[in-house]
């Protein structure tokens, strides 16, 4: 879908404020810098016109070229960081990639021989002036599928942008941080919206301990932060949490339920707290602000905010704006339908004035021919004043296919006494049997120390 | 616990929840007969499993489902072994 032409990311670092810093767990810098300097060195100028695949190792790094190939190369391929090597040589092919920028802890791979290899370091080196911006770059980023070569997704700067509003005068410095990597659709949002904001960014780093990482959030001054259902739920076992004091608090990329709005609201009364929906495909789609889990009906049919959402006959959600992607790249597979919907396979249920979402339509739990989304489950079992988080997968049952069975984390870090734990467990029960049908409720609970969250972000749900 | 009254113990928390009335649990009793339907007995079975550490009905390739009460106890009671 054709946009209106945007700026490039240079055009708003010329205005960047002198005090703009992007920094992760092991350095900085600032933002400004790049109006006079280089982190590509003499590759800078290899890289025109070209496809590059950014497989920088470090989110720093990938920040810095972001900025500096958007209108100088042709197309920009952002390798999130939990690709298998195995799939690395089908990306480049399809991609057409023709260059690659690296840095110090990209891994060495033959896929990458044959294309121009760029180094990218955070100290920059002086530039008496950058080069012309003179292209719309095409933006191409990874859906995280669990099998397969991951899919790819092709973007611009104006779609993926749409949804950044103007911040008002009024708000003061804002520094962003995020649990995401930036490497994926869901954080690359906070990096725009850091750069055209020209807010300082706090930036993740998957082997750092969640306290370091509140500690490092702290320490910064982070006004804006987000994240998935799972990293909030995983930030407030710490108590390092109280070490932040966000004016803002996001969450996307999972079902956000009431526990975990609640949850938030007790340990941040004075911020607002907003969760969104969007996916790689069909973009930004709403973002709720009234502290409740679901969205208003009045969301769903005619266009809100250039983004128009129905609701498909099997209960998907699906979604038309400009924000929507443009088509996948080396795959003929349609990413829309004719009308230009794109279906989110996220699944939806009226309950009132609102919908709520209650799974995806690839999770159905088929129990003796009962279909139950997990999610649904979840949410109840949250619902639990001790309970942190839970998983529902699916056990194979002899007699009815499958039954579902929950994994549970409390609150209290503590190991409960055995006693403790089965009055739990007949607590959570009666609070399933009082809110589901018979068969959704879960077949056995057990508690397990933590859950496993992917590198998205989100609970990892094993297959059955 | 022995096997036998774990099992007739899960029965009557299954059957409680599941708002069932379970008929006395007897060995002749046949399971088609005893109050609980098959999403029942799928909880059963995976709580027993939890239980147990056992699932004699998934873990044999040509496992038979046992048509009593008697039989079904029997079952686990061969794969504890």
């Amino acid at each position: 879908m054709a946009h209106a032409e945007a700026l490039s990311l240079r055009h708003h670092v010329a205005k960047a404020p002198p005090a703009q810093f992007f920094r992760d767990r092991g350095g900085a810098f600032r933002v400004g810098d790049l109006n006079r300097g280089t982190s590509l060195g003499d590759g800078l100028a290899d890289l025109s016109g070209r496809s590059v695949l950014l497989a920088t190792a470090s989110q720093l790094t990938t920040a810095l070229a972001l900025i500096e190939l958007d209108g100088h190369a042709r197309r920009i391929v952002v390798l999130p960081p939990d690709v298998e090597a195995d799939h690395l040589g089908a990306v480049i092919a399809a991609a057409e990639i023709d260059a690659v920028v690296i840095d110090g802890g990209s891994p060495r791979c033959a896929a990458f021989d044959g294309a121009v290899r760029v180094g990218c370091v955070p100290s920059m080196l002086p530039l008496a002036q950058g080069p012309p911006v003179r292209l719309r770059t095409e933006w191409v980023l990874l859906t995280s599928g669990t099998t397969g070569v991951p899919k790819m997704v092709s973007h611009d700067l104006a779609g993926l942008t749409a949804a950044i509003r103007a911040k008002s005068p009024a708000e003061g410095a804002t520094v962003w941080g995020t649990f995401y990597d930036i490497r994926r659709y869901g954080g690359l949002q906070f990096f725009f919206r850091a750069v055209l904001g020209g807010a300082s960014l706090i930036l993740s780093d998957a082997g750092e301990p969640v306290a370091d990482h509140l500690a490092r959030l702290g320490r910064h001054g982070v006004t804006h932060l987000s994240g998935t259902p799972s990293h909030w739920r995983r930030a407030l076992m710490h108590p390092a949490i109280r070490g932040v004091a966000p004016r803002y608090v996001r969450l996307s990329g999972e079902i956000a339920d009431q526990a975990i709005l609640d949850g938030l609201r007790a340990v941040f009364p004075h911020a607002s707290i907003a969760h969104a929906y969007a996916s790689t495909e069909a973009g930004v789609a709403f973002e709720v602000n009234d502290g409740l889990a679901g969205f208003p009906v009045g969301f769903v049919g005619p266009p809100r905010d250039g983004v128009e959402m129905k609701v498909c006959s099997d209960g998907s959600l699906c979604v038309r704006s400009l924000r929507t992607a443009a088509r996948y790249v080396g795959s003929e597979q349609p990413l829309a339908d004719a009308d230009g919907f794109v279906d989110t396979g996220d699944i939806v249920e009226r309950r009132g004035e609102r919908y709520y979402f209650v799974g995806r339509k690839g999770g159905i739990i088929n129990i003796g021919g009962l279909k139950v989304h997990p999610e649904e489950i979840e949410a109840v079992i949250n619902r639990h004043p001790q309970v942190r988080m839970s998983l529902v997968r699916p056990k194979p049952s002899p007699i009815t296919g499958a039954v579902a069975v929950a994994e549970v984390v409390l609150k209290s870090g503590r190991e409960d006494a055995a006693a403790r734990k089965i009055q739990l467990r007949d607590e959570i029960l009666r609070l399933c049997r009082d809110t589901l049908p018979r068969h959704k409720i879960p077949a056995a609970i057990s508690f397990v120390p933590s859950l496993a969250v992917a590198a998205t972000g989100k609970l990892a749900r094993r297959r059955a | 616990m022995s096997t036998i009254l774990t099992i007739r113990e899960q029965m009557v928390q299954v059957a409680r929840e599941h708002g069932k009335t379970l008929a006395p649990l007897n060995d002749d009793l046949m399971l088609a007969d005893c109050g609980l339907d098959s999403l029942g007995f799928a909880v059963l079975v995976a709580r027993l499993e939890d239980a147990l550490g056992v699932d004699p009905f998934s873990a044999a390739e040509d496992a038979i489902f046992p048509q009593t009460f008697g039989d079904f106890v029997k079952a686990y009671e061969n794969g504890a072994r």
